[in-house]
């Protein structure tokens, strides 16, 4: 038998039996999880800056890309992303007050709150997919040269134009071409009987080309609108594929928190909590559930703001 | 929890975050003419964003995951390694990458 003395020293240090850490083997994962999935997020971020400092004088500037708000014509840069931070962060205070009457044993307030996290987090996930959906219709429509570069149509008052507005006039086009395709011999013949129309790199620092120079290029390159993997009319290629990439697995974080929040809610309605006596697996999951919207708030600054 | 009665803590944080969302949209959007100064290779402004991103996500760390409250060994388990290999991260990508500038 070990003397006083040895006790508690055990208990002071990391011996057996004490609890140094205070948290029990599930919280204790999901927290080294969570650390792990930070550096993974931070790796991909970091990666995101790399390609972003290489290519400044094509990289699409956010504002002039995510400019779309439901109901609302015209530019509203921010403002739609300002909206799905909200939610999220709304949905995640949700998840406290459904972590913090857990705690109280209230079910009936867990069961409340747990369902306005799952409808938040839904939402956000249907935002996105608004995001994504326009993202990939495209807006503007760009000029993609021989050597793949994108660039931007300008008038001669400095204004970006989109294809609509160069093909159909600055009074009759529209500032977004609202799905409406148009060819190469269009742009370009449009071009030609324009003087003023030039193009210009998409980025901060980008240079513009004259009139001429313009419409060579275009007639040695093409007509791209909307984005994908391998074309995109906003900028540099890899902007759209660190967007699928970075948001896209944000996304699906977003997602399995969803489904992993439903079937713990599924549980808190038959009871499963009540009889083990703890609702645990709320404090777990919400975890999880405060770290994507901890990660949404990095991607939210890299992504939009910077 | 026993040392939190209510839920005005969660609310507090809630405005907090709220709060800086805005600013930072509202600084976004607007763009003041004296904070686009080039300072360290970006403009004054990204800093800005950069540590009011960092309260918000001190304040979901510690307040909303409960950090504040854990134990020291715990508190070291996650800050130590965030804290330590995130900047190493970010540092060893892009020093190693810098040849790409070349």
């Amino acid at each position: 038998m070990a003397s006083s003395a040895e006790m508690t020293q055990e208990e002071n240090n990391w011996g057996g039996g004490s609890r140094p850490l205070g948290a029990r083997y599930g919280k204790l994962m999901m927290w080294f999880f969570l650390l792990s999935d930070a550096l993974t997020f931070s790796g991909f971020l970091t990666a995101y800056g790399l390609m972003r400092f290489k290519f400044e004088s094509t990289w699409p500037i956010a504002e002039n890309v995510f400019t779309h708000f439901p109901g609302l014509e015209g530019d509203q840069p921010l403002l739609y992303v300002a909206l799905m931070t909200f939610i999220l962060i709304m949905s995640s205070v949700t998840m406290v007050l459904a972590v913090n009457a857990g705690e109280k044993m209230n079910r009936k307030a867990v069961t409340n709150w747990m369902l306005w996290t799952i409808i938040g987090g839904l939402i956000f996930v249907g935002s996105q997919a608004w995001e994504w959906y326009h993202f990939i219709i495209g807006d503007s429509g760009a000029v993609e040269t021989a050597r793949q570069e994108i660039l931007h149509i300008y008038n001669e008052e400095g204004e970006r134009l989109s294809f609509s507005q160069v093909v159909h006039g600055m009074e009759e086009g529209h500032a977004s071409n609202h799905g409406e395709t148009f060819t190469k011999a269009e742009v370009l013949a449009a071009m030609k009987a324009n003087e003023g129309m030039y193009i210009m790199e998409p980025g901060k620092a980008g240079v513009s080309f004259t009139h001429e120079a313009s419409v060579a290029m275009l007639e040695a390159g093409d007509v791209v609108q909307g984005a994908n993997m391998i074309h995109n009319e906003y900028g540099q290629k890899q902007f759209a594929n660190f967007f699928f990439f970075i948001t896209g697995f944000h996304g699906f974080h977003v997602f399995s928190g969803v489904v992993i929040n439903f079937i713990i809610f599924y549980n808190v309605l038959l009871g499963t909590y009540e009889r083990r006596g703890h609702y645990r697996m709320v404090e777990k999951v919400g975890l999880y559930w405060h770290f994507v919207d901890l990660v949404w708030v990095f991607v939210f600054t890299f992504f939009y703001l910077v | 929890m026993s040392d939190h009665n209510g839920t005005w803590w969660i609310w507090k944080v809630f405005w907090i975050l709220l709060v800086i969302t805005g600013v930072e949209v509202a600084l976004g959007i607007v763009k003041p003419e004296f904070m686009l100064t080039q300072l360290f290779g970006t403009s004054v402004l990204n800093y800005v964003f950069i540590i009011l991103t960092l309260v918000k996500a001190a304040y979901i760390v510690q307040i909303f995951m409960h950090v504040k409250f854990e134990k020291k060994g715990l508190k070291y388990a996650l800050y130590l390694p965030t804290l330590i290999l995130i900047p190493y991260l970010t540092f060893i990508l892009l020093t190693e990458g810098s040849y790409l500038f070349q």
